[in-house]
């Protein structure tokens, strides 16, 4: 209990496992080979980077400019750091 | 505390048996998942991945899918490709009663199964997925679905509809009938339309589908309706509920659907009725007056009883379809949430993405996305986000969305079963 009490405190109010919608990524984006990109092996400056693009429609997209509309740059970039991280 | 410091305090607080210390650290309890569909079979994963005691109560050793399961009716996809086992789950290591669920005691914090025995739980997650209600269409009841499928839980009744219309005569007519909001998979009857217009006009050309819907408006409809001109003028009538369009009754025998307006005589009749939340979610008094389950946006834990969260087309979850990909990302949110509560933390509002994309032919992929956040109680569609597939776009895209339809299934099927 002493141990749950010590760790509520470091852990803070609210840590959560990823960061808001990064674990949503993985419903389409999985192993290499398919026709989704894989994100495996990307770092998190090009996530960020494709993300940044998708949303203000520089490049373009089937789907993408319409998820990443959804995200801040600060989300996304939370997002891209998570997934270059390893994701769940 | 930066991340890296927390996770190096925690590290050294011997958490390193544990899976993800960062995440499982300070979470213990007992968590029980009713439902080994797209929702349930994720939570259980992501809660055993996390180092947490989970059992995934699960009365069938195959689950069939639904997504994907129009293309087995139109005679365009063999029915194995839609049948997933829980062989991965176990090899992961997720534990797995072959049992269900008869009873919820949410005061006692227990759940009855069919043989008998007990499991007692901290928290709780119902993923039973959706009833048929056998209630709701005069004429339509269990024995009626078995000469005029639903097939809108797949398996037996996929394979009965797509029988029906491989056997169904040249110049036959099918009547697909269509109900009002909310129903799992909203853009799943016009993709069913689509297909079965694409297997009349390739295989009995001088047959005709006729949809008649209980609403106006549905999801995609310029990009289903602008497919339908373009591909099925001659194979398919749509009737709206303006037009008359919401079945009254049907009679099984005579093989009829009426409406308030007029009597089709059916070769093949396709009826999916309205729908409720599966029996166990009205056992746990979880669902409300509307037969779904309210649940808050953040943890997806029921509004009536506590501790028992609900997730995917049960739920209520606002804005978001019922949908598998919704269900998955769901299933993912609601177990983090539940390993943070489980640990004492209060879990951060989510963000959840939803995709569903439908085929209209063979080659021929739309999608309508959304991204979801907490607002006013219930999950919102974040404006500026989401939306459809554009109307002008040419046959690259839709070509490309079919083909992304294709990797999602085998994505998010490997993820979940695999």
């Amino acid at each position: 209990m002493r141990l749950g009490l010590l760790l509520l405190v470091l852990a803070g109010p609210a840590a959560a496992a990823s960061p808001p919608g990064a674990s949503s990524c993985s419903g389409c984006h999985g192993a290499p080979g398919g026709a989704v990109p894989s994100l495996a092996g990307h770092s998190a400056e090009d996530i960020a980077a494709s993300l940044a693009a998708f949303r203000t429609g520089a490049r373009p997209a089937t789907v993408m400019n319409r998820i990443a509309k959804g995200f801040s740059e600060p989300e996304s970039r939370a997002i891209a750091d998570w997934i270059a991280r390893g994701g769940p | 505390m930066t991340e890296i410091g927390r996770r190096a305090v925690l590290a050294g607080l011997a958490a390193a048996a544990l899976p993800r210390p960062a995440v499982a650290q300070g979470a213990r309890g007992r968590v029980v998942v009713v439902g080994g569909g797209f929702g349930g079979a994720t939570a259980a994963r992501v809660l055993h991945r996390a180092g947490l005691a989970v059992t995934l109560v699960e009365p069938v050793e195959t689950y069939y899918a639904c997504p994907f399961s129009n293309e087995v009716i139109a005679g365009l996809r063999p029915m194995s490709a839609q049948a997933l086992g829980y062989e991965g789950l176990r090899a992961a290591g997720v534990t797995l009663t072959r049992t269900s669920a008869e009873a919820i005691d949410g005061a006692a914090r227990q759940v009855r199964l069919s043989d008998g025995t007990t499991l007692d739980y901290d928290r709780l997650i119902l993923s039973p997925g959706i009833a048929l209600r056998f209630d709701a269409l005069p004429g339509y009841d269990e024995a009626a679905a078995e000469a005029m499928p639903h097939a809108w839980k797949a398996g037996a009744q996929t394979e009965l509809l797509a029988r029906q219309l491989a056997a169904m005569p040249e110049g036959g007519t099918v009547v697909l009938s269509v109900p009002g909001n909310p129903y799992r998979c909203p853009p799943g009857p016009y993709e069913r339309a689509s297909l079965i217009a694409y297997h009349l006009k390739t295989r009995k050309p001088r047959a005709k589908l006729i949809v008649l819907d209980a609403k106006d408006t549905f999801s995609k409809q310029r990009l289903f309706e602008q497919a339908w001109r373009a591909l099925y003028p001659d194979h398919l009538e749509y009737v709206p509920l303006a037009a008359g369009g919401q079945v009254a009754s049907v009679d099984a025998g005579a093989m009829s659907v009426a409406t308030d307006f007029a009597t089709h005589k059916a070769d093949v009749a396709c009826i999916i009725p309205p729908q409720r939340a599966a029996p166990i979610a009205a056992a746990a008094a979880v669902a409300d007056r509307s037969g779904w389950c309210p649940i808050d946006p953040v943890t997806f834990e029921s509004r009536l009883v506590p501790r028992i969260h609900v997730i995917g087309d049960a739920a209520i979850a606002g804005a978001m379809p019922k949908s598998a990909f919704a269900a998955n990302a769901q299933g993912k949110v609601c177990a983090d949430a539940v390993i943070d509560l489980l640990a004492g933390r209060a879990p951060a509002a989510p963000k959840l993405i939803n995709t569903c994309y439908s085929l209209v032919a063979p080659g021929y992929g739309i999608s309508v996305a959304g991204v979801y956040h907490p607002a006013n109680g219930v999950l919102a569609d974040i404006e500026g986000a989401g939306g459809t597939s554009p109307v002008d776009a040419p046959d690259t895209v839709r070509r490309q969305e079919a083909a992304y339809a294709e990797d999602w299934y085998r994505t998010i099927t490997a993820a979940v079963f695999g």
